[in-house]
Parts: structure tokens; C-alpha cells; sequence
């Protein structure tokens, strides 16, 4: 680099604090709003991902479908064995699964259920629920339930259950009252309501009833077998990668959350874009606006253009001025810009804490470095062209020779 | 002891624009100078005064004829190697400063060298150092031109000229927009710097008085050279 054009570069700069000020201030607010959008979208999808998933297994391993299977295929005439629907889909081996999924990369909690429909009752009004049983300390690890026990507790004795708070409210139970249930295989007992909670997802308030693994064992007829393995896995993103793997270990149906929120991701993908248009949009805007500074500043300049280029300053001189010039204040823009915007994000709640109301700005997704690159590039860019033109001035007609 | 000559220029001609529109600006100009000569170029205005100095200080090709310059065909040179030639052998002084408002005086006088070498040196600040004391302005080396008065900024103007040691200073009317005094005092130096240092010079003026303290004359009329 020519140490001549960064002193002359330098010096023009510092000659003009305001109009330099002015310039680089441009250049920050739209490196702010760069940085701003990135944490917004990121933060959103973020939130909304942890509000999608944060109550649901990411991977869910169930016996295969039993497809009808082709006996005979002959001409006019094909003989199939039909699906035996006397057969519950149960996992009958399941125990030395459990080590097996638990040691896989990115698992992070695994829990084997037993899931079944049944009716409750209370007086003369029933309502049709889910049974959810779970082993012993595995209660919250899929859906955060003992953080969202609103009255009693979670604990779950063999005769005790814990019930969504729609549900309750819907059929007037509070905790210690006793309900009867008659599961879908036609066995009935009564439990005692030990905890009401609240998950903020409708079906799972309304319709969720969560007991001991064993009571659910005899409500629903399954002496040695689970109705279903709930895996969480992290990064939830992986889901479907993590899903694949262990239906290759296990053989068993492996389901991604993925697969059942397509409309979840087209939405995050189209808010993606979104948000890359506006920073698309906010990087425009500095190119334009440190090209046109500079081509203005280019007109003010002719004369000095001119007497330099009288003097024996070569083209190359001048450019590398005006293109060290623009990237100067793309740099230093960009650098105060992205202060201001951390500055300005610092006292943010992360996004998991995030209340109703508060805006979902993840500052780690900020995309800072990223956003300082691509200012500086686009300022160096802008300021080419002005350069080349600076560059062509005819110092005879510049200096008025 | 005949002076070696420098500069040398034979039948040349500079026309503007094409057609009908066409201008014969210069017309079949013949001159040669020597090394250490002080000339004054007269002719009233039109008479192509500013546009032979501006052919002469490469920043203008002419549109026939040969420019020679130390043995170096100037017409035919790249326009990198015009850009070289004038950097190190000529000098310019124009009727208005043209200082860069953003360097001091010192830094302004450095400029033409810095540009060719890419950088400033402590030999070319010991070398504005000792130009600014010649004009008499030592004591306003570290004063942006904004701070300095008509006939001062004109004096950097000349130390400036002067950096690369120049073979052949070209001004163009210097005195043109000082007062009378100031006037005087900026002739006496290049005056003086034409004796003492031996660049030659080719100044530009309608003004008999400028012309009187010159060696030489030369008058242009109508494009062409009528007495040399």
C-alpha cells in the first residue's frame, strides 16, 4: 500500500471532521440495522423453534407399520397377508435399547412410555384423554413438566396423576380430588389429581393425563412392552440427521420432529429471506450513499485532483486515495456501528427468557464480524468508481491551464 | 561557451475540435531553450500563451509537429512516461496557487516528489525546508494555505515547482492575481532561484513589466511565435 495515499487519505479525513462524521454515522446506522435484522430473525426463529419443540420429543422410535405383505402375485389373482390389527404396535425389546439411543451423538434425554387413550370421568361429564406414563425422574425431560405445575406437584405415586390445567377447568378438578379412568383396553381405577400444570399447548392442556409408569402398565394391558421411546437431542435441528442413525441402530420407526412441522420451517425459511433482503437493502443503502459522498467530494476536489496529477501523480495514486478514503470510513463506520449495536443489545433478555410483549433479539446471532466484512467490502466497492473517475480528471481542465 | 540546449520544438501545430468547428490554436511553432534561460512568452489573450505551456508540460499533446525534451521525443511517449518525465524534469507554476488546502506548506512543497516516490523522506523534508527559506517563508512551513496571504501561497507555489529540481519551470501568468508588490517580490525570486539554482523558465504574461526583467522575449500572435 502506497504510504503516500494513506497519509493523503488520512489527512483529508481528519481535515473534515464533520463531513467525515457524518459520513461514517451513515455507514453505522445501517451496519446497527444489518446487525438489528440478524438478531431479530435469528432471535425469532430461535423463539419459535424453542416454543415449537421446547414441549416436544425431537425423535419419536415406534414399532414399523406392519404393511400388508404380498403372499402370491399371479395373473388375475394376487393373495396378500392383511394387517393385524388384533396386535397392539408395541416395542416388546426395549431395555437394552435405551443404553444404545443414550450413547448416540446429540442425544441429550431419552424417555420410554407408555401411551394409551382413555376416558375420565367425573360425575356425569367425561372427556376423552391422553395417558402419558413415564419411568420414575423422567416426567420433565421431554415436555419441562414439573417447571409447569401451576397447583401441587409432579409426583407421581401409583395412584396419583397429573392433569393439564384446561382439562381441569374444563371438568372443575382440582388437586386431591379423585377421578375414575377407563382406559381404550376397557380397565378402570380411580387416581387421585396430584398436579395441575400448564404447558401453553392447547392439546397438551386439554388433553394430557400423565401417571406412573407401572399404573400405566396395568391400565393398558402391557405387561413387558412400551408403547413408545421419546428422545430429545440437541441441536434440535439435527433431529432428522439423529432420527436416520438410530433407525439404522434400532430398526425401529424413527420420526423427526422435522417431518411434522413442515409449515414451521417454510415460515422460518421465509423470514429468513425476509431478513436478507433488508440487510441486502441496508448494504445498498451504504453503497450508494459513501459512492455518491465520494462523487461529490470527487467534483469539490478537481482542482487538487488536477494539480496532483500536473504534479506527476500517477492515476494508480489517485485511486488507491479515494478507494483507501472510502474503506476508511466503511471500517471505522462499521466498527462504531457494530459497537452501538452490541451496546444497544447488551441489556436484552436472551431469548429464552423472553416475555409476552419483549422483542426476540438473539445478540449472538448478530452476525457482527460478518456485517463489519461486508461494510468494509461494500464500502471499498462503492468507492472504486468515484476512483477511476477521480482518476481520469484532466488536470488541464481541472486546474484551468 | 554555447548553453546546452533542452527543450526543442519544431512545426508544431494544436488544433481543437473537428469540421467546421476546427480552431487552429497553434500554427507551426518553432522553439528551442536553453539550460539556465529566463523567458517571458507574451501575446495578448487567445494567442495560445497557456495552451504552448500546457503542450510543454506534457499535459497536452500537440496535434503535429515534434517536442523534444532532453533527447526525449515527447510526442510519441506513453502517457506513463509523460507522467514520469514531468514529475522529475518540470516545474509548474500556475496564475492561481492550486496548493492542497488539507498540507501545510511544507507538506505542499513536498508533494511532487512524495507522489513520484510514494511516500514522504527526511531528505525531501530538508529539501521543502530549505525551498520555503529561499521564498522567505520558514517561519510558515507548519501554515495550511487557508492562513497564508495571496502572495505567500504564491511562494509556496514556487518552492513547490522547484522540489524535483527541475530542468524548466513553466509559469503561467504567477503574478496575475497579486498585487503589485507582491508581485515584485515573487519575480525577484524566481529571479533569483533561476541564478542560483540554474533551472530555466518560461513564463507566461502580458505584463511588460514582468517581461522586462527576463532574458529573453518571446511573442505570440494569433498562434504563432512573431519575435523569439
Amino acid at each position: 500500500m502506497n504510504p503516500y495515499a494513506v497519509k493523503l487519505a488520512m489527512r483529508h479525513l481528519l481535515s473534515h471532521p464533520g463531513q467525515t462524521a457524518l459520513l461514517m454515522a451513515g455507514v453505522a446506522l445501517g451496519v446497527s440495522v444489518f446487525i438489528f435484522m440478524s438478531a431479530l430473525i435469528g432471535g425469532l426463529a430461535t423463539l419459535l423453534t424453542l416454543r415449537t419443540v421446547g414441549s416436544i420429543p425431537h425423535v419419536v422410535l415406534e414399532m414399523p407399520d406392519r404393511d400388508p405383505a404380498t403372499l402370491y402375485k399371479g395373473q388375475g389373482a394376487q393373495v396378500v397377508l392383511q394387517k393385524d390389527l388384533s396386535r397392539r404396535g408395541q416395542i416388546t425389546i426395549w431395555q437394552p435399547m435405551i443404553p444404545i439411543i443414550e450413547q448416540s451423538s446429540g442425544v441429550i434425554a431419552v424417555s420410554p412410555q407408555i401411551r394409551g387413550s382413555a376416558f375420565v370421568e367425573r360425575g356425569q361429564a367425561v372427556s376423552p384423554v391422553g395417558i402419558i406414563g413415564t419411568m420414575p425422574g423422567k416426567l420433565s425431560v421431554i415436555a419441562d413438566i414439573g417447571g409447569a405445575i401451576v397447583d401441587g406437584s409432579s409426583n407421581l405415586p401409583a395412584d396419583g396423576i397429573v392433569i393439564g390445567s384446561v382439562l381441569a377447568r374444563d371438568l372443575g378438578l382440582r388437586v386431591g380430588q379423585v377421578v375414575q379412568l377407563t382406559s381404550d383396553r376397557g380397565r378402570s381405577r380411580s387416581f387421585r389429581i396430584g398436579g395441575i400444570f400448564t404447558l401453553g399447548i392447547a392439546s397438551a392442556d386439554r388433553q394430557s393425563i400423565y401417571m406412573n409408569f407401572a399404573t400405566a402398565r396395568a391400565l393398558f394391558d402391557l405387561p413387558t412392552g412400551i408403547s413408545r421411546i421419546e428422545i430429545k437431542v440437541q441441536p434440535a435441528t439435527d433431529a432428522a440427521g439423529i432420527a436416520a442413525r438410530l433407525r439404522r441402530s434400532t430398526g425401529l420407526k424413527a420420526t423427526a420432529w422435522t417431518e411434522d412441522n413442515q409449515q414451521l420451517f417454510e415460515g422460518l425459511d421465509a423470514q429468513a429471506r425476509t431478513g436478507t433482503i433488508i440487510k441486502a437493502f441496508s448494504l445498498v443503502t451504504i453503497i450508494v450513499g459513501i459512492a455518491s459522498a465520494m462523487l461529490l467530494s470527487i467534483v469539490r476536489r478537481q482542482a487538487e485532483i488536477g494539480i496532483m496529477r500536473a504534479m506527476g501523480a500517477s492515476r494508480s495514486l489517485v485511486i488507491s486515495i479515494y478507494v483507501l478514503e472510502g474503506t476508511l470510513i466503511g471500517v471505522v463506520g462499521a466498527i462504531t456501528g457494530a459497537l452501538a449495536a452490541w451496546l444497544d443489545l447488551l441489556p436484552l433478555p436472551p431469548v429464552s427468557a423472553v416475555t409476552r410483549g419483549d422483542l426476540p433479539i438473539d445478540r449472538q446471532q448478530g452476525d457482527f464480524l460478518l456485517a463489519i466484512a461486508l461494510t468494509t467490502l461494500a464500502a471499498m466497492l462503492a468507492s472504486i468508481l468515484p476512483a477511476r473517475r477521480a482518476a481520469r480528471i484532466d488536470p488541464v481542465e481541472a486546474i484551468g491551464a | 561557451m554555447t548553453k546546452e540546449q533542452i527543450l526543442s520544438v519544431t512545426g508544431l501545430i494544436k488544433d481543437f475540435g473537428e469540421g467546421e468547428t476546427q480552431t487552429h490554436v497553434l500554427k507551426d511553432i518553432n522553439l528551442a531553450m536553453a539550460a539556465g534561460e529566463m523567458a517571458a512568452l507574451l501575446g495578448p489573450s487567445g494567442s495560445g500563451k497557456s495552451t504552448l505551456l500546457t503542450i510543454l508540460g506534457t499535459l497536452m499533446r500537440a496535434t503535429g509537429g515534434t517536442h523534444e525534451m532532453l533527447g526525449v521525443d515527447l510526442m510519441r511517449a506513453s502517457e506513463a512516461k509523460r507522467t514520469e518525465f514531468r514529475s522529475k524534469n518540470l516545474g509548474f507554476v500556475f496564475q492561481f496557487h492550486h496548493l492542497l488546502p488539507d498540507l501545510s506548506a511544507l507538506e505542499n512543497v513536498m508533494m511532487p516528489a512524495a507522489c513520484a516516490a510514494g511516500r514522504e523522506t527526511a531528505a525531501m523534508r530538508a529539501r521543502a525546508s530549505e525551498l520555503l527559506d529561499a521564498v522567505g517563508l520558514s517561519d510558515r512551513r507548519d501554515f495550511r494555505p487557508a492562513a497564508m496571504s495571496g502572495g505567500q501561497r504564491q511562494r509556496v507555489a514556487v518552492a513547490r515547482a522547484l522540489i524535483n529540481n527541475p530542468v524548466l519551470v513553466l509559469a503561467d501568468e504567477p503574478t496575475g492575481n497579486l498585487d503589485r508588490e507582491s508581485a515584485g517580490h515573487v519575480m525577484d525570486l524566481i529571479r533569483t532561484i533561476n541564478q542560483s539554482m540554474g533551472s530555466s523558465f518560461l513564463i507566461s504574461t502580458h505584463d511588460e513589466h514582468i517581461a522586462g526583467r527576463c532574458q529573453r522575449r518571446i511573442e505570440l500572435l494569433d498562434g504563432r511565435i512573431v519575435r523569439s
